[in-house]
Order: C-alpha cells, then structure tokens, then sequence
C-alpha cells in the first residue's frame, strides 16, 4: 500500500486510459443506435397502427425483462459464433460491434419507453385547442406536441447515458477489453494494490457520469415546460 | 380514440388505417421470414437442438440447479440489501451532518459506479486484503447489495421525503420523540407509498444477477449460454429458453409491483402518491 500502491496506477496510466477511452466509444456508439432505434420503437408504439404497436410493444417488454448479460452474451456468441454475423476481419473489432449490437438493442428499449412517456406528458387539450385553431396533424407534431415533449424526456435521457455509461462494462462478458475487463486484469498483475486501483476506476467512472447527470439535470430544469 | 397525437379518424382515415396496416403486417412478416431463413441456414431449427429440452433429466440437472442459484443470490441479496437501503435512507434525513454526510457519500458513490467492478473488487480485493477465499456466490451478493441497497435508500428517501410537513410536526407537538415519529408515523406511511417502487429495484436485482455469469458463478445464464451448449452444442436454442424462463420470472413480479400500487392507491391510510421508481435501468 501507500506509494508502492498508487505506483501501480500511474505505471499502468496508458493501458487505464485506453481502456476508458474504449468505454467511451463504446457508449457514444452505442448512445447514438439506441436513440434511432428507440425513436424508431417509440414512434410504433404510439402509431395508430395494431401491428406496429403490437410488435413494438413485444419488442419492448421483451428487451426490459431480459437481462443485459444475456443479452450481450446472445450478441456476441449466438450472432458472432453460430449465425457468423461478423462485421471485420479483425476478431476484437468484431466482438466490439456485437457488444454495441448488445448494448443498444437493449437501451432502445428503455429509450423508447422515455419517449412515449414524454409524448404521455403533454395534456390532451393542448392537441385539441391546435386542432380547433385548424392546425394539421404535422403542424400539431412540429409546434404543439414535440417541442413539448423533447423537453420533457431530457431528464430521462440523462439518467439513460449514464446507465449505458456503466452498462458498457457488461461487454466485458464476451471479452472487450473496455474498462472492468482492464480493471480485473491489472487485479490480477498487481495482486498488491487491488484497493488502490479499485478506488482509481472507480474515480474514472465518477469523471465520466457526474458531469453527464449535472449537464442534463440543468438543460432539463433550464428547458422544463412551465405548466 | 383521442390521443394527442391523432384525432378520431373519419370513414376515409379508417379506410387507409387499414390498408397501411396490412402493408405494415406484410413488411413484419417479410423480416421474421428472413430471419427465420438465417436461422434456418445455420441448422438452428434441428430437432437434435432443441429435443434436450423435452428430456426431464436436462431441466432437473442443468437448468433447475442454475436457477434455484440465481434465485437464492436474488434472495440473499433482497434480504440484505432492503435493510440497508432504509437504514442508509433514514441516516440521510439524519439531522447530525455528521451521520447525514456520510450516509450521503457511500449512497452517491454506490449508485455512481457500474456494479460489475464492485463483483470484481469484491472476489480480487477478498483474498489480496482480507486472505479470504471469496466465492463468485459472494462476490456477486456483495456487489448486488450494495449497489441496489443504495437505490433503495433514494427510495425511501423520497418515500419519507413526500410526507406532508404536517405530519411531523403534528407528531412532535403531542410529545413523541424523534425516532418515535419516524417509527410510528413516518415510516407506515411512507413504506406503502413506496412498495411499488422497491418491488420495482427488486426486479432489477434478480436481473442483475446474470452479472454472475461473468465471474462464472453457476447461475440460470451459466446453464443456458455455457453447460448446454457444452453438452448439446445448442447454444441459441438454449439462450432463448433461459430468456423466456427470466422473462416469466420478472412479468410475474411485475405483476405483483402492479398490484401493489392498485392496492397501495385504494388504501385509506395515506393520501399521499407512490414514489416514483428511479429510472429502473438496471444492469444485468
């Protein structure tokens, strides 16, 4: 412990830095699929279509009741092994693009509940005063109902990057070598300062979500609909 | 149907609801074809995959044994980590900074790091700190509790927190101490304002841990994604059955969540909202 402890953290500085900039890849790849697909999913689900509801709504409880490791494991095994999804050449690269595969199919899921339920926030009158002023259905959308509504799944939005920001190190399952996977291998080289470098990632994910929920709880108070 | 998003569509929005429809259901049917041809073309649908399942011997060895692990650290867990997440909540609403802030730190601080790395500090840091042998059993309870303890300290936090002022101070004015307000009046109030939300973080820790699969603890994903497949070479057939058996488990609680917050809605004994759940994300 003590100097010889922390030693092991700035000596092994690169290989922790790289291994956080992969998490950081890994949730901004990942961010980006999973607000297309969620926006995808969420619009389904509030269509006035029964199939696509249906189907989105299957989609969706499916994905939240299944847990992310199963999910990933689904990804980067069954996909990657047995179906031979493969993206690159490259075996890690590949395993890469399952994980995000993994990760934002299940996060679409989430997302998708946020938007409807932001949809969900907006009351009733506000479309029928903008139908009664002889607004049509896409001028309803564009300045009565999403504006409103985007501001109202800021917050959600928030607390989901930050979830996913911590759910990356999931792919640790099938092998990417992102954060907690580096964590556990320099474990096991450095069996003498375990503590020391424990607190050090655990530091680094503070870094990365505290000012994510500081930046989206103040866009969401500053942009917060007043009713 | 009024929504805010449609109005009530007339004969000719009927009519092109219903054409559209059937171009949508044609579309879904046309991707499910595809993917059940994939998956046609790598074999997936051989009866040799999926027969293990119909043999009793497979279910009362392989997968009934994973499951009864998952549900006993899913149980350890829950037992442990409710009675700290009120302790942790109650010590945040502390009036002494000096219990309040620390309370404080250790919820924050919990709630802001993946749990995975905890499982990995507790089954390294076990035996580098302490010399103990620590099973991925423990490991996996340990991280659980902690961090779903701690999500469940900000829901009694908020649960207590909701209760109209008057309460308190109407209980301090006819003389009960302080931890009698939080005994008697307090807390019966504030619990079935926040059982749905806690049953809620309970379903997010019986996801989570699947996360035990990565420190190989034996649980229902090991049976499903490592034994089969090592046995029958099955492993999609395999991993979608494990996903229906969690997928029936966590409906079943959800629907107990549900039916808590009908009930906790009709009881006459507090006015007051459920909590809302903090964004059940979870990990797992």
């Amino acid at each position: 412990m003590g100097g010889g402890a922390l030693g092991a953290l700035i000596e092994e500085f690169p290989v922790i830095l790289g291994a956080f900039w992969l998490t950081i890849r890994l949730t901004l790849a990942s961010a980006v699929v999973a607000l297309v697909l969620g926006t995808v999913l969420a619009a389904m689900r509030v269509s006035p279509f029964g199939v696509l509801r249906g189907a989105a709504t299957v989609y969706v409880n499916t994905l939240r009741n299944t847990p992310l490791t199963l999910v990933i494991v689904f990804c980067g095994l069954g996909l990657g092994l047995v179906l031979d999804v493969s993206f690159s050449e490259s075996l890690s690269t590949n395993y890469l693009w399952l994980s995000i595969i993994g990760l934002s199919a299940y996060t679409a899921a989430f997302v998708c509940e946020a938007i409807r339920s932001g949809i969900n926030t907006v009351p009733v009158g506000q479309a029928e005063a903008a139908r009664a002023l002889g607004l049509t259905f896409t001028q309803n959308l564009r300045f009565v109902v999403l504006p409103q509504a985007f501001r109202a799944i800021i917050a959600p939005l928030g607390s989901l990057l930050i979830a996913l920001t911590k759910n990356t190190t999931v792919a640790a399952a099938i092998g990417v070598a992102e954060a907690s996977l580096t964590m556990k291998s320099l474990f096991e080289q450095h069996q003498d300062s375990v503590v020391a470098i424990f607190f050090g990632f655990a530091l680094a994910f503070l870094v990365l979500t505290l000012p994510t929920g500081l930046l989206f709880g103040r866009l969401a108070r500053w942009l917060k609909v007043a009713r | 149907m009024s929504s805010v998003l449609y109005d009530a569509p007339g004969p000719r929005g009927i009519l092109r609801n219903r054409i559209l429809t059937f171009v949508f259901a044609a579309l879904l049917i046309v991707a499910a074809w595809y993917v059940y041809l994939k998956f046609d073309e790598k074999g997936q649908f051989d009866a040799a995959l999926w027969e293990p399942f119909l043999q009793a011997d497979v279910w009362v060895n392989l997968i009934i044994p994973g499951l009864l692990n998952t549900l006993s650290a899913a149980a350890v867990a829950t037992l442990i980590a409710v009675p700290f997440g009120f302790v942790f909540g109650i010590a945040r609403l502390s009036e002494h900074a000096w219990i309040r802030v620390p309370a404080g730190a250790v919820v924050e601080f919990f709630r802001a790091i993946p749990l995975l790395i905890m499982i990995f500090f507790a089954q390294y840091g076990g035996s580098a700190v302490l010399g103990l042998t620590v099973t991925s059993f423990t490991a996996v309870v340990f991280g659980l509790v902690l961090y779903n303890g701690s999500v469940l300290a900000e829901i009694v936090r908020a649960g207590i927190q909701s209760l109209p002022r008057g309460q308190t101070e109407a209980a301090l004015a006819i003389g009960l101490r302080k931890g009698d307000v939080m005994r008697l009046i307090l807390l019966p109030q504030a619990v079935t304002a926040m059982m749905p939300a806690i049953v809620s973080q309970l379903i997010v820790l019986l996801k989570d841990t699947a996360l035990g699969f990565i420190v190989a603890f034996e649980d229902l994903l090991n049976a499903g994604a490592r034994i089969l497949p090592a046995n029958f070479r099955n492993l999609i057939p395999a991993v979608i059955v494990v996903a229906i058996i969690y997928i029936i488990i966590n409906v079943l609680v959800g629907l107990l969540a549900n039916w808590l917050e009908r009930r906790s809605r009709r009881s006459r004994k507090t006015t007051i909202k459920p909590v809302e759940a903090p964004q059940s994300v979870g990990v797992g």
